[in-house]
């Protein structure tokens, strides 16, 4: 199976990385960068813990292959503190206590930041809808939709 | 322990360089060769073992197909590689195609449909395509590079069963166009899943209607159901009554009966088949009832 040569932005940062074909941007992420933040759940698309923010936009990252992201600007929970201050989310979830097991809590997060970069004041609907890709088993969604209620000022 | 999430099996990621070369290596290698655009069924297949190709060609980015345009005149062009949240998102779509968009935002979720496209959906052929109603009722027609140069596919017969469409070997789906719809049309999309959001549809009708002179009732009223046969379906017969007869609620009934004595579902772990039909008839009662007074307050 062929490799392949790819430069890409992760949290800031330039990357080269070899890939194999069917290596997936998931994978890449914690097997070859290290950045485990990022969870591998389901595998196909469906529970949302290997959300990232791929150009900007939030994506399964397990239905990504990594050769797909030549040149691709990719931001993980890992890249959400910036110069050692939490996101402003991040702070707001731990408050309200929307982490329980925080398995879902990168996924939540990244779905959630999308959601406020291209809305800032969302509707209560519009944040049940954005993290309706992320499934979390543990707080019943509650304190989570509040946290991003927090940051947007909505509560 | 067997892992229950493998990674993809051994697969070569080819990406053409032109639509002839793209062509040529998927007519080359029929049978283990697959063009892909978004991946969001592709490699599920691909992990589950159902499909067992050996070349997954990318056409992304070939001739177009990464643009979306909406022209006054001609309508809708959506290029193949365009995600589902891109057309969605537009303000035109939004206007002159709300049944798009509302079939769109139904579609698994949000940061899958960052990558899931309307033309991977269309070409995926599930009998399930949350939008491939509202593509057909709009009188959408792919675009498809092939051996013989493009040519282009009416969706109303570009379905052959579950996962088969009227595509070939080494051809490759460009872009849907859906020309500008009927002045004062009126859509609805109802889909009943397992959950509210996120879930393939267990049934889903897509309702299209604009009021038309040429007909005896004053009204057209278009029809096609997901999820309940080997195929998107369109249900002419109960359309016909809704053009000849008065509309109203005995009308309606009718057509809803039409339509699920017209579907052949199957059991599955989603439904069974007699739960399928029966919802067949309530939802497009309820999909024809809402298009009808919404139609009725505009006029």
């Amino acid at each position: 199976m062929g490799y392949h040569r790819i430069t890409l932005t992760v949290n800031g940062v330039m990357e080269l990385v070899d890939v194999p074909s069917n290596m997936t941007l998931l994978q890449m992420l914690r097997e070859k960068l290290g950045l485990t933040g990022t969870k591998n759940g389901c595998a196909s698309g469906e529970c949302g813990a290997c959300t990232v923010m791929l150009n900007g936009e939030p994506v399964n990252s397990c239905m990504v292959l990594a050769v797909e992201c030549d040149g691709a600007d990719v931001v993980t929970v890992e890249g959400l503190a910036k110069n050692g201050q939490l996101d402003p989310l991040q702070e707001a979830i731990i408050e309200t206590g929307g982490v329980q097991c925080g398995f879902c809590t990168p996924g939540i997060l990244i779905s959630s930041r999308a959601l406020l970069n291209r809305k800032p004041k969302p509707t209560e609907f519009e944040i049940r809808e954005a993290i309706s890709g992320n499934l979390c088993r543990c707080t019943g969604y509650n304190r989570i939709v509040e946290a991003v209620k927090k940051v947007a000022g909505t509560e | 322990m067997q892992n229950p999430h493998p990674g993809l099996p051994e697969i070569e990621y080819i990406k053409p360089a032109s639509l002839e070369e793209a062509s040529k290596f998927l007519a080359a290698h029929a049978g283990e060769a697959r063009p892909f655009l978004g991946g969001t069924d592709t490699f599920v297949r691909l992990r589950d073992g159902v499909w067992k190709d050996k070349y997954l060609v990318d056409v992304k980015g070939l001739d177009g197909t990464a643009q979306v345009s909406f022209d006054p005149e001609k309508g809708l062009t959506i290029g193949a590689g365009v995600a589902m949240n891109r057309v969605e998102a537009m303000p035109e779509v939004r206007e002159h195609y709300p049944l798009l968009a509302e079939a769109i935002r139904t579609v698994a979720s949000y940061q899958l449909r960052n990558r899931a496209t309307v033309v991977g959906n269309i070409c995926n052929a599930s009998p399930a395509g949350d939008t491939i109603g509202a593509c057909m009722l709009y009188g959408g027609v792919l675009k498809v590079f092939g051996a013989d140069g493009v040519r282009e596919e009416p969706l109303d017969t570009f379905f052959k069963g579950p996962g088969k469409t009227n595509l070939k070997p080494g051809d490759i789906a460009l872009s849907l166009t859906l020309p500008l719809p009927p002045k004062g049309h009126v859509g609805r999309y109802i889909k009943v899943a397992r959950n509210k959001l996120g879930d393939l549809a267990i049934v889903g009708v897509s309702v299209l209607a604009y009021p038309d002179a040429r007909v005896a009732s004053g009204y057209r009223f278009l029809i096609a159901l997901a999820s309940v046969a080997p195929v998107p379906l369109r249900v002419p017969a109960a359309e016909k009554v809704l053009a000849e007869k008065t509309i109203d609620e005995a009308t309606i009934a009718e057509a809803a009966q039409i339509a699920m004595d017209s579907c052949s579902p199957i059991d599955d772990v989603r439904g069974s088949a007699q739960y399928r039909k029966l919802m067949v008839r309530n939802m497009t009662r309820r999909a024809l009832t809402e298009v009808w007074q919404k139609l009725t307050q505009a006029a």
